[in-house]
């Protein structure tokens, strides 16, 4: 019933607990796996998080996120490197040159919508993709920019413990930030656009403007994520502009259960770590595995890990004799949100 | 001047690849509302059906031009029923991402297996040299290529326009539910329909074998620009991704002895015209009318 409840979200008491256990994880996570894995973890959550606001909370799949993350790795590298400013304001310029970025291409993106709306954001992507191939003299091209410093307040941060501990405060900031746009009037038009764009717009609430503000939140996000990332390899690659970067965020997304901003992080730990794994172990298949997961996950599993535990457990409540118990489940999601 | 014109031709010929497989996607997406993310893979898997052919068993490109293209028609067929269909009746963007899946498999496999360096494919000697067509001797082979695949746009045109099938599949398209209550057993071409789109996808790649360097990745990034042709051209619309792909052929081509660094980025900058002026694409109709 505890977990239930948990899982459910609903109750205030678990919510808390959640958060206590999320953010034990959050700070405990170095001392449990290797260090630079675990910012990646991290990086890779906001990152997945990000892209939720728009995929699950506003039913648009993007698949360019990497344009976002990817720009604002290689500004917070150029950043970092040409000026020498702590990361902190690196990293933020990144993201704010990633949200600016991300204007013209959701204004023309949000013309379409569905699946189109996915091709073009994959297109505009791979337009990025070419540039960052092209801008040598800015971002390397095929070597990538290298030797990005860790520099914040002359602080030592060459050991990944210590810049674990120093970066993790900008990711739980993003994610506290998606969580209060979800939890905010703004995030219940996403979830009316989602579910009825239709009706939504029938109810005056300028529906293009609203995918244009998403896209461009989640854009930041994914720059912030992007930005630490680059930080924390001192590298930035033509990898992070890459399709299979977006790829790789949709299927975090997925696997974790999309609309759920816990899933997604869980989908982000268990994609890094398990890419980690296979690494390590000299197993040269990671898109053979991703892909795989993606086909397993889309054919069977469709609500992700959090989702279907939810789910799972949403019935078990419905099931019990406590007749509020199951009104309260039939809009659990609701009633979280406008509490 | 000449070197415009030798520059167009050879974005007619790049243009005849993209036409053959938004052709294909088109078709597919037409019938099922599926956009086939796999598309490119199938393109790769075809060029390589060709070089394992004459690799292993010594089978002609002519005979591969042949085989090749039903073998991936009936593989699309099976991943048809077997994957696809399952999730037909969802939202068709978990159709995208399964086939985005099934991308990732082919194309790793086939890495694992060949590496990443590309395959020796030796144009076959029949279509060596070259042709004196008008002012400038044109390579034979590239020729071919273009020919071929105006040849196979107009057959596809032609038998959606003017056969039975055709038109049992042009209608499925528009409203399956009416088509239905005519009674005609939509679903019955809803797997060819796929299989066919595959094959041209696989033509594409057997085509590409003797000129395109033949490895896993040939047909990755190739994918996208395939999906900016479509959204150019009007996503469904066979006339539209036809007319697209030879245009945005063309545009690369002109933009590689114009602006070199930038030609790869031409198609987008297209795409992004054509969303700001015709959201529906330059052949397209309205968002809308189909759900």
């Amino acid at each position: 019933m505890i977990v239930s409840r948990v899982l459910a979200g609903r109750s205030p008491l678990a919510r808390l607990a959640l958060l206590v256990v999320g953010l034990v994880v959050a700070f405990g996570l170095p001392w449990w796996i290797y260090p630079p894995v675990a910012l990646d973890v991290a990086a890779w959550a906001l990152f997945a998080v990000a892209l939720d606001l728009l995929l699950g909370y506003t039913g648009l799949l993007s698949f360019g996120h990497a344009a976002f993350w990817g720009t604002s790795a290689y500004a917070t590298g150029v950043i970092a490197v040409r000026t020498g400013m702590p990361f902190y304001v690196a990293v933020l310029g990144g993201a704010v040159l990633a949200a600016v970025l991300a204007v013209p291409i959701a204004l023309l993106s949000v013309r379409r919508t569905g699946i189109y709306f996915a091709m073009v954001t994959l297109a505009f992507a791979q337009l990025v993709y070419f540039v960052a191939n092209q801008w040598r003299s800015m971002t390397g091209g095929e070597n990538g920019l290298q030797g990005i410093p860790r520099e914040a307040f002359g602080m030592d941060l060459s050991d990944s413990f210590y810049f674990y501990y120093a970066a993790i405060p900008l990711i739980l900031i993003g994610l506290f930030v998606a969580w209060r746009v979800v939890h905010s009037p703004f995030g219940r038009v996403m979830v009316a656009i989602r579910e009825n764009p239709a009706r939504a717009r029938a109810l005056g609430y300028p529906v293009d403007r609203y995918k244009v503000q998403v896209f461009v939140i989640s854009a930041f996000l994914a720059g912030i994520a992007g930005g630490v990332y680059a930080i924390s390899h001192g590298f930035a690659s033509l990898q992070e502009v890459y399709w299979t970067t977006s790829g790789k965020v949709v299927v975090m997304n997925i696997l974790g259960g999309m609309g759920t901003l816990w899933g997604p992080v869980l989908g982000a730990g268990i994609i890094v770590v398990l890419e980690d794994y296979l690494a390590t172990a000299g197993i040269d298949a990671v898109n053979v595995v991703t892909g795989a997961i993606f086909v397993l996950t889309v054919l069977v599993f469709r609500r992700g890990i959090w989702g279907t535990a939810r789910h799972l457990l949403r019935r078990r409540v419905r099931a019990a004799p406590d007749p509020t118990a199951a009104e309260a489940a039939d809009d659990a999601r609701s009633a979280a949100v406008v509490r | 001047m000449s070197e415009l014109v030798q520059q167009l031709f050879n974005g007619l010929v790049s243009g005849s690849f993209y036409a053959l497989l938004a052709l294909g996607l088109s078709v597919i997406f037409g019938m099922l509302g599926v956009v086939n993310f796999a598309h490119g893979a199938f393109y790769m898997l075809g060029a390589f059906g060709a070089f394992v052919l004459l690799d292993s068993a010594g089978l002609s490109w002519r005979l591969a031009l042949v085989i090749v293209p039903v073998a991936l028609g009936i593989i699309g067929m099976v991943f048809e029923r077997l994957l696809v269909a399952r999730l037909v009746r969802l939202d068709p963007l978990y159709n995208f991402l399964l086939t985005f899946g099934v991308a990732l498999i082919l194309q790793d496999v086939v890495r694992l297996k060949y590496g990443v360096q590309s395959q020796p494919f030796a144009r076959p000697t029949l279509l060596d040299g070259t042709v004196s067509l008008g002012l400038f001797d044109w390579p034979k082979y590239q020729v071919f290529v273009f020919a071929f695949s105006v040849v196979v746009s107009v057959l596809v045109w032609l038998v959606l326009a003017r056969t039975r099938v055709g038109m049992i599949v042009r209608a499925s398209t528009e409203r399956p539910e009416l088509t239905r209550a005519l009674g005609i057993d939509v679903r019955r071409w809803v797997t060819p329909v796929f299989g066919f789109g595959i094959a041209l996808a696989g033509l594409a790649g057997v085509l590409a074998a003797p000129m395109r360097a033949v490895n896993a990745n040939m047909g990755a990034d190739l994918i996208i620009v395939i999906f900016a042709v479509v959204v150019i051209g009007g996503l469904g619309s066979v006339f539209g991704s036809v007319t697209a792909g030879y245009l945005v052929g063309m545009l690369t081509a002109v933009g590689n002895l114009y602006v070199p660094a930038f030609s790869q980025s031409l198609v987008f900058v297209l795409m992004a015209l054509v969303l700001l002026l015709r959201p529906a694409g330059l052949f397209g109709r309205e968002e809308g009318v189909r759900t």
